[in-house]
């Protein structure tokens, strides 16, 4: 009885000493996790990190679906356009033939990109080949010249080939694409440029996920002249008969214009709609790919949650049995 | 066994080549001879990139001159915002060109025509359908197949008469009023749309 006594009493002195330890570990792990109580210099993240990185992972997360939305419902939009356009060059390569391969003087490329960027790789494969139009047609005596439209193919095209470039054009989209704008275009163009092909480089789109870079050629009335004497594609031009204008040259003239205006509103539609659908399978790979490392960072989280737990409890187990034996 | 080697073979290869072959809807089985120099070309300098496609990749091939003249007439008729009538067999259409309206049946010579703006009539049989076109080109193929690229074209029976009046109203008070030269080509073009829309109607 009295060793019961003397029991009950050694616990009650020793109570007050044993209680706080219990409490503090557990306060101290509400305060601050930020600091572990690591054994032997072992290193790991803190869950205050790891929480801080899973919220902006799912903001981008968040923004990039609602881009991919966005996209696809300009692309909605835009594709019907595109379409209906088709026909418009046709009847001109029917006539005029295609000639990417004419030798000529003065040659200038016309590069179509986008302004706005996150569209995947569209814009990089039109410098690409606007590059490799300009190497095929560097020679003595031959000159090649770019005229830019869209901010993205400018900002990579400064870069080396500064002085070869004539005119730049951006802001383009800030209205909806017409004919009418794009005949202005056309018109200034064709005004401050000496020309004896233009090379229209853009992204034809050909599906959601397949853009195919595409060059179209239009060529001066004097070299269509020259083309059509020389036979070979534009050889059967001279058969047929000019009706209107007072000259055969004035005609060309007319229709060499025309013929630039309607091919370059049939380019910046399809480039418009290939802009779209690649920023749609951009932001979509992003939005997976935040998807994909908001698991992984779940993953790391539980971890580092059950490894400050099994510490904690380490600590208290160590020092209750350190109390008691 | 050695006599079924080469019919096995070749059933082979030629299953593989047809694998191969298969194509999508816009491409054209055979390259034509610009494309093939460019490509070459283009190969020769650059060889590490793929060389662009070009229209002609993406155009159904034209039919070739017949012998003998066809009974119809192929119609294209085409605009910026869609093409409204699109490999149409008719018997004759007549285009409002800048020397005026010319006929045009199967087997019409190759032309190219610039058009100003005047009413497009589509004859087939016995009927006539009318659109008033804005202005652009026309050519006419050898073998009777006729292009119409027009910027705008509407059927007549869609265009406003009262419109149309104050329009040329309108213009013919600034064509007095003009006094540079642009102002003057710009009123002197509103003057001769809307009196050809005007002649449209009533004629």
């Amino acid at each position: 009885m009295a060793m019961a006594a003397l029991r009950r009493e050694g616990r009650r002195i020793a109570a007050p000493l044993i209680n706080p330890h219990p409490i503090n570990p557990l306060r101290s792990s509400l305060a601050s996790s930020d600091r572990e109580h690591t054994l032997l210099g072992v290193r790991s993240i803190s869950t205050q990190v790891v929480r801080n990185r899973m919220k902006s992972v799912r903001n981008i997360q968040k923004i990039t679906k609602a881009m991919k939305m966005v996209a696809a419902s300009k692309l909605r939009a835009i594709q019907t356009k595109a379409e209906n356009s088709r026909g418009l060059w046709q009847p001109f390569t029917a006539l005029l033939g295609d000639t990417p391969s004419v030798d000529v003087k003065k040659n200038v490329i016309v590069t179509i990109s986008s302004d706005k960027g996150l569209c995947g790789g569209i814009n990089s494969t039109s410098v690409k080949i606007s590059r490799g139009l300009h190497k095929l047609n560097a020679g003595p005596e031959k000159e090649c010249k770019y005229v830019i439209l869209g901010e993205k193919a400018k900002a990579q095209l400064v870069r080396d080939s500064k002085k070869d470039i004539e005119l730049a054009f951006t802001e383009l989209q800030k209205n909806p694409l017409n004919y009418t704008q794009v005949a202005v275009l056309a018109d200034d163009i064709l005004k401050n440029v000496e020309y004896d092909a233009l090379r229209i480089v853009f992204n034809k789109f050909q599906s959601v996920v397949a853009f195919v870079p595409t060059t179209s050629t239009v060529l001066s009335p004097e070299v269509v002249e020259r083309e059509a004497e020389a036979g070979g594609k534009l050889g059967e031009l001279d058969s047929y008969e000019i009706e209107g204008g007072e000259t055969k040259s004035e005609v060309l003239q007319n229709l060499t214009e025309f013929q630039f205006s309607c091919v370059m509103f049939n380019a910046m539609l399809e480039n418009a709609c290939s802009e779209q659908g690649a920023r749609m399978s951009a932001m979509d790979s992003s939005s997976r790919n935040a998807g994909d490392m908001l698991d992984r960072l779940t993953l790391t989280y539980n971890r580092t949650r059950q490894a400050s737990i099994t510490t904690e409890l380490i600590e208290i187990i160590s020092g209750a049995s350190a109390l008691e034996g | 066994m050695l006599r079924q080697g080469p019919r096995f073979l070749l059933s082979r290869v030629s299953a593989a080549s047809m694998g191969w072959r298969r194509q999508f809807a816009t491409d054209l089985p055979a390259e034509t001879a610009g494309d093939s120099k460019f490509v070459e070309a283009w190969k020769k300098v650059i060889p590490n990139i793929d060389p662009p496609k070009t229209p002609s990749a993406y155009m159904a091939p034209r039919p070739p001159t017949p012998s003998t003249i066809p009974s119809k007439l192929t119609v294209n008729l085409v605009l910026p915002y869609s093409s409204i009538l699109s490999g149409k067999e008719v018997d004759m259409v007549i285009v409002p060109a800048t020397t005026g309206h010319m006929g045009v049946l199967p087997g019409h010579v190759a032309t190219i025509a610039e058009l100003k703006p005047g009413i497009l009539s589509v004859h087939e049989g016995n009927d006539v359908s009318k659109y008033f076109l804005s202005g652009g080109f026309a050519f006419v193929h050898a073998n009777s197949v006729a292009d119409i690229i027009a910027i705008e074209a509407t059927p007549v029976d869609q265009i406003d008469p009262n419109l149309v009046q104050k329009g040329l109203a309108e213009f013919q008070q600034k064509l007095n009023s003009a006094s540079t030269d642009v102002e003057k080509a710009e009123a002197q073009i509103g003057v001769d749309v809307h009196s050809a829309l005007n002649a449209a109607l009533t004629g």
